[in-house]
């Protein structure tokens, strides 16, 4: 398996053979890697934007975007460029510091999740021994951003969206927190790399198969609660809401708000991947030693990613088919349902790990 | 009829009669609350519907026409003719106590014609603006642009409304009340929004998530229709029923042409009365297709949306092969239609009827079989079938509280005596009721689709019409089943080429009416679902 370690450590090594101290070294490999999570971050929005309209235009028995570019494979950076040169628009009777600083809150919680993604073999960038617990913090921090700007906007639209939104954040995190943490204890970790390579000889999925499996299940119900995509869309519902909490945000502050969305459907999907299928290992099969090693073939960030964009898929797939449901009937099945049987399941799990009852 | 005569005069013997299509009764005002009262309540006459509420102005009088309907006898009609004493300060007992569905038609009456109906809970105008100058459909109406100009500013003291109170000595007394108190949470939906399927407002007084009372605001887009009708001629007027609840076009024309040929006395060939026939059914499987895509959407569920489009387009393109138009078909006139059926008519006919039953199943795959739109329409919006009479629910969300209502059944016409069909009926009283009725009602359309389709007569397609068409000096009433309820249509004739006064009774405007009584108690999310699933049509309300 290509490890692109190799690639950092000598692009390190060339800096520091120029002479410069280890401190400049390491300001010139941060920069770099700030501008490359930036520059994935944009070119995921744009692909993950033009994946959900296609998908969606195929449930929908359309063609979707198809005049801009082959496919309409432009439409989206036409898009972009478009909500880059709208005017940022901010009412009367707005907390102006609080309206304008909500986007940013809610950038910097996905931008940080992001880079804390495995990507590859040698491809990550922090890695620490709470790496998965870091993540779930961070992830809570996006919460404060949509309060922030339901409230700043002054709106009771806004305000209702914003509240129904840390209702359910609040309450989902709880679930997904949980079913992370039935594979923790499966795992014995929460360093990432660790986690990564644990699942050499088999995903968690497999080898930890009953609790897994339901733990897998509860991660992508609250995943897809925890992104407020459909059927949980509550906090932007525009059937009832217009826009819900950012329904007074312009140009690119809209437009954060709206990558961010994107951006965390990836993320979630990264942490599945992470969590259950393995990362970014290749599919192995105990004892099937030919077709392992056919499959390390295939480099680890295509895994990675490929494996992203399914669980992506099933994600929108549940939108474009599911109606909404309503605030209460969600919380509902959070609170009586969900969470208590994500509990059982950890508990379960630890069973099975204490009587050796896997793979 | 006779003994309805002999009851209401023991009643109210200073009550003088006047036959005609529909007998009509005309009414001191101060006997009038009394006689409505027996009207109702006298088991004899029990007239529980209260079918239309026409405003009038005789130019030396002014008044209102009501027409009331008997369920339990055998549907039959009565027309009461109340007159107001004084003619600029007039004053007539309202009468919404007893049936519900006037308190938004008296509400109509008195924007329009400055009744004002004493005892009404709630007497504010109803479309126009609390500042307007005048009433526009008196006869002494000045329609000087300079009186009404176009306001830039809001409307103010929204919340003023009013009460007249009658104290023991006859003098009226006017007693202030508050549609919303100052601390309430008062959320706007509309008029810009999306799920309120056009131009409506509703503003809903909140508790959390609960919706405390919700107050309808119309006329964003009131276009005057029957004010512009009274310069018109007949044949003139007949293009705006299609504008008005334009997923019925072809039901709401069909009903205006009725009621000016049956004024006429006119004989209908048999081939058009089978094609108007299909026409309205076809309308409403297209509008119950919309219906169930919008109810979808507004759940959440777009891709279903879609879906009923999908199938929706096959009948639109029906209609343009042989109306020309997709919408506003402009397709009946008087005396018939306007032109003959494509030859791929039949072929498109069948091929739709083939296909249905099929896209239905795939509809309740795709949504109503799924667990989270049950739950999200189930027990939403109750509507008991005795609210559903006195509020004059008509079509398929009366059907869905199980009140057997449909004007195809009760006073057949066209062709719909000559088929089979079933009327649906269901008592769920909910939106999933509301909803299951139309879903239902498509089936039995395509029934009757079925059974006319390899029978269409040959023969004419319009009668002979004398070529300026004047209607005798009387007044007369024609109802038929549009998509959405039992649409109405009121003309008053003294004998010229054009109407003395039109009057539409639209269905949708008594749908909105249960608005506030069936979303009260339910959450913020069910009144969308509740507006869905009642499926009004907002330029039918704003006509």
């Amino acid at each position: 398996m290509f490890d692109f370690g190799k690639w950092t450590s000598a692009f390190n090594s060339l800096l520091l053979g120029t002479g410069m101290p280890e401190w400049a070294a390491v300001l010139i490999e941060c920069v770099i890697i700030a501008v490359l999570v930036l520059a994935t971050y944009i070119v995921l929005a744009l692909f993950y934007i033009l994946y959900e309209r296609k998908l969606c235009a195929w449930f929908q028995c359309r063609l979707g975007p198809m005049r801009v570019g082959k496919w309409g494979l432009l439409q989206v950076f036409a898009d972009m460029f478009k909500i880059l040169i709208k005017e940022l628009i901010c009412l009367k009777g707005t907390d102006r510091f609080l309206f304008k600083l909500a986007p940013y809150i809610v950038i910097t919680s996905s931008v940080t999740m992001l880079a804390c993604l495995p990507w590859g073999n040698g491809l990550q960038i922090i890695d620490w021994n709470i790496g998965i617990f870091f993540i779930l913090a961070v992830s809570s921090v996006g919460v404060l951003g949509i309060l922030l700007a339901g409230w700043a906007s002054n709106n009771k639209y806004t305000l209702i969206g914003a509240m129904r939104s840390g209702a359910q954040m609040i309450s989902y995190e709880l679930s997904l927190g949980i079913s992370l943490m039935t594979i923790c204890v499966f795992a014995g970790t929460m360093n990432i790399s660790e986690l990564v390579a644990e699942q050499e000889s088999a995903w968690f999925l497999f080898r930890g198969h009953i609790p897994a499996i339901i733990a897998f299940i509860i991660y992508v119900i609250a995943a897809t609660a925890e992104t407020n995509r459909g059927p949980f869309d509550l906090p932007e519902a525009e059937h009832e809401l217009t826009a819900g909490y950012h329904t007074e945000y312009s140009g690119i502050h809209f437009g954060f708000f709206y990558l961010a969305e994107y951006l965390n459907l990836f993320i979630v999907s990264g942490i599945a991947t992470l969590m259950f299928l393995g990362g970014w290992m290749p599919l192995h099969i105990p004892g099937w030693e030919a077709f392992n090693n056919i499959m390390n073939y295939i480099p680890s960030i295509v895994w990675f990613l490929a494996k992203a964009f399914f669980i992506s898929f099933v994600i929108i797939w549940f939108k474009w088919t599911f109606p909404r449901v309503r605030i209460d009937q969600m919380l509902a099945f959070e609170w009586k349902y969900l969470m208590p049987f994500s509990l059982a399941n950890l508990i379960l799990m630890a069973v099975f790990v204490a009587l050796g009852w896997h793979f | 009829m006779s003994d309805i005569k002999e009851i209401i005069g023991k009643i109210c013997p200073d009550a003088t009669f006047e036959e005609g299509g529909c007998l009509l009764v005309n009414v001191p005002e101060k006997k009038w609350y009394p006689l409505a009262k027996s009207l109702k309540e006298n088991k004899d006459l029990d007239f529980d519907v209260l079918s239309a509420v026409v405003g009038m102005d005789w130019k030396e009088t002014i008044g209102v026409v009501y027409y009331l309907t008997s369920t339990s006898h055998n549907w039959g009609m009565v027309a009461v003719k109340v007159e107001a004493e004084n003619r600029d300060d007039a004053y007539i007992h309202s009468v919404s106590d007893l049936w519900k569905v006037a308190n938004f038609q008296e509400r109509e009456v008195y924007d329009m014609f400055g009744i004002k109906f004493i005892n009404h809970p709630d007497m504010r105008r109803f479309f126009l603006r609390n500042d307007w100058v005048g009433h526009p459909l008196r006869k002494d109406y000045d329609a000087n642009p300079e009186l009404n100009p176009i306001r830039l500013e809001d409307e103010k003291n929204e919340d003023d409304s009013r009460v007249f109170v009658e104290d023991a000595d006859g003098k009226i007394k006017e007693e202030p009340r508050k549609v919303f108190n100052e601390d309430e949470y008062v959320v706007n939906i509309g008029p810009q929004h999306p799920s309120t399927h056009g131009v409506m407002r509703f503003r809903a007084s909140l508790d959390g998530e609960i919706v405390k009372k919700v107050d309808v605001v119309s006329g964003y887009i009131h276009r005057g229709i029957e004010k512009l009708t009274e310069g018109m001629t007949y044949p003139q007027i007949l293009h705006f029923t299609d504008r008005m609840d334009y997923m019925s076009a072809h039901q709401n024309r069909h009903c205006l042409c009725a009621c000016i040929e049956k004024a006429m006395g006119l004989e209908i060939p048999k081939r058009a009365q089978v094609i108007r026939t299909m026409m309205d059914e076809l309308m409403r499987i297209s509008s119950h297709l919309l219906s169930f895509g919008c109810t979808a959407m507004d759940l959440g569920a777009t891709t279903a949306f879609f879906y009923g489009f999908r199938e929706r387009e096959m009948v639109l393109d029906i209609f343009e092969k042989t109306c020309g138009a997709r919408m506003s078909m402009n397709y009946n006139v008087i005396g018939g239609v306007i032109a003959d059926l494509h030859p791929d008519f039949v072929k498109d006919v069948k091929h739709l009827i083939e296909i249905m039953p099929e896209r239905l199943k795939e509809y309740h795959k795709v949504f109503s079989g799924n667990l989270i739109a049950k739950n999200r329409l189930k027990g939403v919006g109750m509507l008991s079938k005795e609210d559903a009479i006195n509020y004059a629910i008509t079509g398929p969300s009366g059907r869905g509280s199980n009140w057997s209502c449909d004007c195809r059944k009760k006073h057949p016409y066209a062709a719909y005596a000559d088929v089979e069909f079933d009327e649906v009926l269901l008592d769920g009283c909910d939106s999933y009721s509301r909803y299951m009725v139309r879903m239902k009602e498509i089936e039995q359309s395509c029934r009757i689709l079925e059974q006319l389709v390899d029978r269409i007569p040959e023969g004419d397609i319009r009668a002979q019409v004398p070529k300026i068409i004047k209607l005798p000096a009387g007044r007369w009433y024609q109802q038929v089943e549009a998509s959405r309820g039992t649409f109405g249509v009121y003309i008053e004739s003294t004998g010229e080429k054009n109407p003395y006064r039109v009057h539409f009774q639209s269905p949708c405007f008594n749908l909105v009416g249960v608005m506030d009584l069936t979303c009260s108690g339910y959450m913020i999310a069910d009144l969308i679902t509740i507006g869905a699933a009642l499926d009004f049509v907002i330029p039918d309300i704003d006509r």
